[in-house]
């Protein structure tokens, strides 16, 4: 295993860490702190500077190791939680978080940052819990911490436990010769062994030492156990800041008593104990690569091909019935186990939206915060599953969403009590499956969409609507590149740009956006995405002896055209009538250039498509049937076609194409215009470019 | 002495290189062996609307879409049969995988440094920035195919090309 390997170990527990560390401290009841999530704070924090030490990651040692403290002082009810004092350590989550960063890319952190969040957190530490600190020392260490700290500064360590150059008895027992001596050298590396006497059942060793008890114990720990040794200040050695240790979480005995330490030692043998219960929570989990995973989808893939192969051959021998009763009963078992196994594979890359959702109560509650007002967040459906693409592609377009929400739709709370609504605005985040979709909802019991206001901004913005439009189609003006309706632009959203990436985000991912709002009473915007990327409802259809296959969600109908439907336009451009409407014909084997299908509209098959708005019908010769496709990329090995989105394979094990409708479009006119000429990759390539979609 | 002979010996075997030699009509070709991933038939290809003639379309190689290119067709041969011995050389040429359709494959041949020629400068429909060099051996001619070089040039049109957009 390599270094990089550890690292990469390192960073993304350490982001686990922190996010673990934001949930509780976001869950938090500052007025009745829960003991058991203020110890799971302290333990990611704990971890963390741990790790970080290992790795030499100077600075997100420091910070972390500042935040432990204070975070010890809070689970030992030393330090009262405030809102104020949450959203500090949040803030100094983030700059972990941004440190880690850093050095995951091999960059030196953000020093100003780090500064600040060091002297807000002793600030914070003296403020609070100041009269415990003596006098003199916490000021005097502050400013200490404050210039920047080169790499090997341990100096720089927290005020409350530092203790400058002081004396340590470190006992050591029952640890045999052999270990004694290695240990006696770690303590040579710490600090300056000034005497050492004992046996093996007990030995003692005077150490002047910057570090704290804590750390000396914890290089230790590496060889003996923590019960092996005990740690004490000697009296007398020591400078007055010392007596600033009773609040130190690490060594509350001034005393030289040797029976004392065995006080301090509960809170940290209590410490180590918990940490194997994580340790044994974490192995119900493995990482594994995307890659792996979407090779274990292509082999099961290949063996569904396989088997439906063989299920053919098999149904074929039953024709000539010979005996063949356990064959047929061995290719059921196998046609079942392979779906079982496929249906299987197919839900490690499905997660649930508990991903997602976790991210917003800190969206929120920074929002709120900044906008003055006052939100509860409920989330549903957390554990709905859904495809991992999806759900990183999902998230910014949720956020704005949200942000929109709190922004322009919950009221401030001075206005929705002169309302006679609740001081507090709710927000709901859900999620549930629906038919072979997925539908994720922000509702809000805001102001509502003013359709009145919504007419009369669009017409300012020169988009053309009417008074007859239904609300559903008002409503979706939002979705109009540069449309904002808020009166002033705020810093969390309003500039108008935004609202239409979301809307084009989700319609990439095959999903599309809905709303549904009433004036004063809220506002509920629905995205409905498809449960995947991997597997697609298509349409098989056939054009001359070739197989495409249709995005299912494209489809409205299909019908056969008659002569008096079809009308020619300007030379060769056809429309056909449907319901009093004209729509375009696009006949797939001209723009495919399919040599052996069926050139007679009438004798065809027209299919109603709709793609980014544009509806047409698109001639075709045999509509096949439904199923499930898996999408295979193209670009993987050759390169974009047009017309042809993806390619998918066949129950036979033969490619099909799928169809890009709106590429298809552009294609048939493409071709029209450039009238005979041959048309092929070069200049289509360069259609492209010149004409962006 | 010997040692010095053997070390020789040695660093002219390093140098020499494996090629697989295929047949396009009566013409013998090679290829670097390294770049091959496996030899199999013509057979279930979809065909690609609107691409060059000699790109045949994608196939399904174990769910892996993999295009296929005929080289007969590119180097513009008279007779372009597909039947049996019609074999498609899968090769790995910048990170991707592609089909090509030739009328063989023969054999794998050592070449030493000094049987591998440069190619002389004439070549109108197979330039000679696309060869490696001139392979004799015995009274055989093998020409050498950089196939990197090749399949990822504009006018194979395989890969998305940067220059003329």
């Amino acid at each position: 295993m390599d270094i990089a390997d550890f690292f990469d170990t390192f960073f993304e527990e350490a982001e686990e860490l922190l996010s673990d560390m934001e949930q509780h401290l976001l869950e938090l009841d500052v007025d009745d702190p829960d003991s058991e999530q203020l110890n799971a704070i302290f333990r990611a924090a704990h971890s963390i500077k741990g790790g970080a030490g290992t790795f030499g990651f100077t600075v997100l040692q420091k910070t972390t190791h500042i935040l432990e403290n204070l975070l010890d002082y809070a689970r030992k009810g030393e330090l009262t939680l405030r809102a104020d004092l949450v959203d500090t350590f949040l803030e100094a989550k983030d700059i972990m978080h941004e440190q880690l960063d850093a050095y995951r890319s091999e960059e030196e952190p953000n020093q100003e940052a780090f500064e600040r969040i060091c002297q807000t957190l002793q600030q914070i530490a003296l403020d609070e819990i100041g009269q415990q600190l003596d006098g003199p020392a916490t000021p005097a260490a502050e400013p200490k911490a404050s210039p920047a700290p080169s790499e090997n500064d341990t100096e720089a360590k927290s005020n409350e436990e530092k203790v400058a150059n002081s004396h340590l008895l470190v006992a050591l027992l029952n640890v045999a010769e052999k270990d004694r001596i290695l240990l006696v050298e770690e303590l040579e590396q710490l600090g300056e062994v000034q005497s050492q006497s004992g046996d093996e059942k007990r030995y003692e060793v005077i150490l002047k030492s910057s570090d704290s008890a804590d750390d000396i114990e914890a290089v230790m720990c590496f060889i003996i156990e923590p019960d092996q040794i005990e740690i004490s200040t000697v009296e007398g050695a020591v400078d007055p800041k010392v007596t600033t240790e009773p609040a130190a979480p690490s060594a509350p005995a001034p005393e030289t008593k040797l029976e004392e330490p065995a006080a301090k030692k509960a809170p940290a043998k209590e410490a180590a104990k918990e940490k194997p219960k994580k340790a044994a929570a974490e192995t119900s989990s493995i990482r594994v690569s995307v890659d792996k995973v979407d090779q274990i989808i292509n082999l099961v893939g290949e063996l569904i091909i396989t088997q439906s192969m063989l299920d053919q051959t098999v149904s074929d021998l039953e024709d000539q019935s010979v005996g063949n009763a356990s064959l047929q009963n061995g290719m059921s078992l196998l046609q079942r186990n392979a779906r079982d196994l496929q249906e299987a594979v197919m839900s490690i890359r499905m997660i649930p939206m508990e991903f997602v959702f976790s991210r917003f109560p800190r969206v929120v509650r920074d929002t709120a915060g900044k906008l003055g007002k006052e939100i509860e967040l409920i989330t549903e459906g957390k554990s709905t599953e859904l495809d991992k693409s999806l759900v990183e592609r999902i998230t910014d377009p949720l956020t704005h969403l949200v942000r929109n929400s709190l922004d322009h739709g919950v009221e401030m709370p001075d206005v929705r009590e002169a309302i006679g609504k609740p001081r507090i605005g709710k927000l709901t985040l859900s999620a549930r499956h629906q038919g072979g979709n997925i539908l994720i909802e922000v509702r809000d019991d805001g102001a509502g969409m003013d359709r009145d206001r919504l007419l009369a901004k669009a017409r300012e913005n020169g988009i053309s609507v009417s008074d007859t439009m239904s609300d559903e189609e008002v409503f979706q003006l939002i979705f109009a590149p540069g449309f904002s309706t808020a009166k002033e632009v705020t810093d969390v959203s309003g500039r108008g740009v935004g609202m239409d990436v979301v809307k084009r985000n989700i319609q990439s991912m095959g999903g599309r956006v809905e709303i549904q709002s009433k004036l004063g009473e809220g506002t509920n915007t629905r995205i409905v995405l498809p449960l995947t990327l991997a597997i697609l409802d298509g349409m098989s259809i056939k054009v001359g002896s070739e197989t495409f296959i249709l995005p299912l969600s494209t489809v409205l109908e299909s019908l056969q055209p008659s002569k008096d439907d079809m009308y020619a336009m300007a030379g060769d451009d056809v429309v056909i009538k449907v319901r009093d409407e004209y729509l375009p014909v696009i006949a797939i084997h001209e723009v495919l250039n399919v040599e052996d299908a069926i050139t007679d509209p009438t004798k065809s098959i027209a299919v109603i498509v709709q793609g980014e708005g544009r509806r047409y019908a698109m001639l075709v010769d045999e509509l096949i049937g439904q199923q499930q496709v898996v999408v295979k990329n193209l670009e993987d090995n050759y390169r974009k076609v047009p017309g042809i989105s993806a390619a998918t394979i066949l129950g036979d094990g033969s490619v099909a194409l799928i169809l890009d409708i709106t590429g298809l479009h552009r294609l048939s006119r493409y071709k029209k215009e450039a009238g005979k000429k041959v048309v092929n990759n070069q200049n289509l390539s360069s259609f492209k470019e010149a004409e962006p979609s | 002495m010997s040692q010095a002979k053997n070390g020789a010996v040695l660093a002219a075997e390093a140098e020499n290189r494996e090629f697989l030699v295929f047949s396009l009509g009566d013409e013998e070709y090679a290829i670097d062996i390294l770049k091959v991933q496996e030899i199999r038939g013509y057979e279930n290809v979809t065909r690609i609307a609107n691409a060059p003639d000699f790109i045949k379309g994608v196939t399904n190689l174990r769910g892996v879409i993999v295009p296929i290119v005929d080289l007969r067709i590119k180097f513009h041969f008279d007779k372009v049969e597909y039947g049996g011995q019609t074999v498609v050389i899968v090769v790995n040429v910048a990170d991707r995988v592609v089909g090509i359709v030739v009328d063989g494959v023969s054999d794998v041949m050592t070449l030493t440094p000094d049987q591998i020629k440069p190619a002389p400068e004439f070549g109108v429909t197979l330039s000679s920035d696309f060869l490696s060099g001139l392979g004799s051996l015995d009274d055989r001619m093998l020409v050498l195919v950089d196939i990197d070089k090749l399949l990822t040039s504009d006018e194979m049109a395989l890969v998305e090309s940067t220059s003329n957009q």
